[in-house]
């Protein structure tokens, strides 16, 4: 009796967590004209045409494909820095490691707003405005400490033992990384790449900043789309149903992953 | 910790890892801080004024205001998505389908783009076409976060709450998996209370997770931006205006570089205080609780 409760408890929760995101479905199914003259729970008449709006044309769907190339790339890099730094950081002593440690942490307290234009002359310095790699390098700001202090907490987990061994049974570091120790730790990497997409996927002040068109990201159109046209309120809930997916795509495949790494974590 | 091997050559590990982030983080710091000592007409009329700006800020009323509203929504929201994540990571099944399906569906929120996060709820609250407005006007209660401050804080806090809770949950959820069950067989052998085995056994344990959660939740809900833009772009009248509202409005609007740049810094100040008191604190007490 008690764990049915527990469990019903559970699931009015997901519920109401997931009412916001099913209403936005709900609308993106509608004409803006239906939406605007009736209150209805379920579309009478559900349409794709939002979706088709989208998928037709390229100022839309190029903001997704923007999106997916700058996250992969911030991915990518932050993990491959922040691998060697969060084994140093969990196996040795140095001068300063724990100043560098909280230092790095720091760098997610910079209020944007301001930040914004000296990151404008900074990369037109570098000639990278309007880059997809511009904008993965600027997430690399607070997406790669994050990543360096989680793996960090993964790779304590691990028993120096057998790094021991390991350089005992005459492997060179890099072999010994690259062959042991990240199979050992591969459900750390793995809710690592899953905050650092996470946390570049959603971010927009940056983003919108040091693009113009070429790699325009989707949540800077959507904003454009909202002052411009009035208000389309099914395209915008469309556009936004479709922000939703490439993350929702990711979670699925990493899910059990997800939930070993979760085990594993260090606490 | 164990003692670790001293070496310093570790540092070239580290090095990669500095040189991305010090190119990201310190020249636009240093360039924030030229800023904020200067007045600037236009490109080669600028005029050094000392700590001119840096008091002007500090004497704004307007700044308290937003400063002291930036700090009631920061500390309401953590005491409610606190304890809110702990409970629904203790309600979550261990393993199984319907384990995974549960951090999926948590995980949704945390996936949508914030600006569109402000849209979500702009179309879930409006009264006359929202789920959310038009049930509640539907019980009698006038509820418009346009027209009202007290209603437009209510939205927030929900929309906060519901988007950041999750991440609290995941996070908390990874820290009770890492507890061995031999843990949980000696406390029933004990006759340990649930209370006693939350308090004394999984609490403990999940210090380092939750000091992950509770440092990210102060730090971004201080910085919240783009959902009460969106959502309420400060309104009505002042009532939402936090403070990076308050600050885009200067550097963005005015386009008063110089306060603005010495505003971002102070800002910077503070949570970078409170973040250090947090982890002090909950270092502090992790080591009391080791026995």
């Amino acid at each position: 009796m008690k764990i049915k409760k527990r469990h019903f408890a559970l699931i009015c929760y997901l519920i109401l967590l997931f009412l916001p995101i099913y209403w936005m479905l709900n609308m993106s199914l509608r004409t803006n004209a239906d939406i605007m003259s009736t209150f209805a729970l379920f579309p009478s008449h559900p349409t794709l045409e939002n979706y088709m709006k989208i998928f037709s044309d390229s100022s839309w769907y190029s903001g997704y494909i923007n999106s997916i190339i700058y996250v992969t790339m911030n991915t990518v890099i932050s993990l491959l820095t922040a691998l060697p730094a969060a084994y140093a950081f969990s196996r040795f002593e140095f001068i300063g490691d724990k100043h560098i440690f909280f230092w790095l942490l720091t760098n997610r307290m910079a209020p944007p707003a301001v930040f914004l234009l000296p990151f404008f002359q900074l990369y037109s310095t570098f000639n990278l405005i309007d880059t997809h790699i511009a904008v993965a390098l600027s997430h690399c700001l607070f997406n790669v400490p994050l990543a360096v202090w989680i793996l960090e907490g993964f790779m304590s987990g691990v028993p120096r033992e057998i790094d021991e061994t390991a350089f005992i049974d005459g492997y060179s570091f890099p072999r010994f990384f690259i062959r042991v120790f990240i199979p050992l730790i591969r459900a750390g990497i793995g809710v690592t790449a899953f905050f650092c997409f996470m946390f570049s996927w959603v971010e927009l002040l940056l983003a919108r900043t040091l693009t113009t068109t070429v790699a325009k990201p989707i949540a800077a159109t959507m904003t454009r789309t909202v002052s411009a046209t009035g208000l389309d309120w099914g395209l915008l809930a469309a556009a936004g149903i479709l922000t939703i997916v490439p993350g929702a795509l990711v979670i699925w495949f990493v899910r059990n992953h997800l939930a070993k790494g979760f085990a594993l974590g260090r606490v | 910790m164990m003692n670790k091997w001293r070496n310093n050559r570790a540092w070239f590990l580290v090095l990669p890892v500095f040189v991305i982030v010090a190119f990201s983080a310190i020249i636009p710091l240093m360039t924030v801080v030229n800023y904020s000592v200067q007045d600037i007409f236009g490109p080669g009329q600028r005029f050094f004024v000392g700590i001119e700006w840096f008091k002007e800020v500090l004497l704004d009323q307007r700044l308290h205001d937003a400063l002291f509203k930036q700090l009631a929504f920061s500390g309401l929201v953590l005491l409610i998505e606190m304890p809110l994540g702990i409970i629904i990571a203790l309600m979550m099944p261990k393993k199984g389908w319907t384990s995974s399906a549960c951090l999926v569906i948590l995980a949704l929120p945390l996936l949508i783009p914030w600006n569109v996060i402000g849209t979500i709820w702009i179309i879930f609250t409006r009264p006359d076409i929202g789920l959310f407005g038009a049930f509640i006007n539907s019980t009698g209660i006038a509820f418009d976060h346009t027209a009202s401050g007290v209603d437009a804080w209510i939205t927030l806090m929900l929309m906060e709450v519901w988007h950041w809770t999750p991440l609290v949950a995941l996070l908390a959820y990874a820290g009770l998996r890492a507890i061995p069950e031999a843990y949980y067989q000696a406390a029933k052998i004990d006759g340990a209370s649930a209370w006693a085995i939350f308090r004394f056994i999984q609490l403990p344990k999940m210090r380092g997770v939750l000091t992950i959660a509770l440092l990210l939740r102060f730090m971004d809900s201080f910085l919240i931006y783009a959902e009460p833009f969106v959502l309420t772009g400060g309104g009505p009248g002042n009532a939402t205006t936090f403070l990076s509202i308050y600050l885009v409005k200067i550097a963005v609007g005015q386009f008063d570089l110089g306060p603005a740049a010495a505003f971002s810094l102070i800002y910077f100040l503070i949570i970078l205080l409170f973040c250090w008191l947090f982890y002090q604190a909950l270092q502090a007490v992790g080591t009391g609780d080791k026995s």
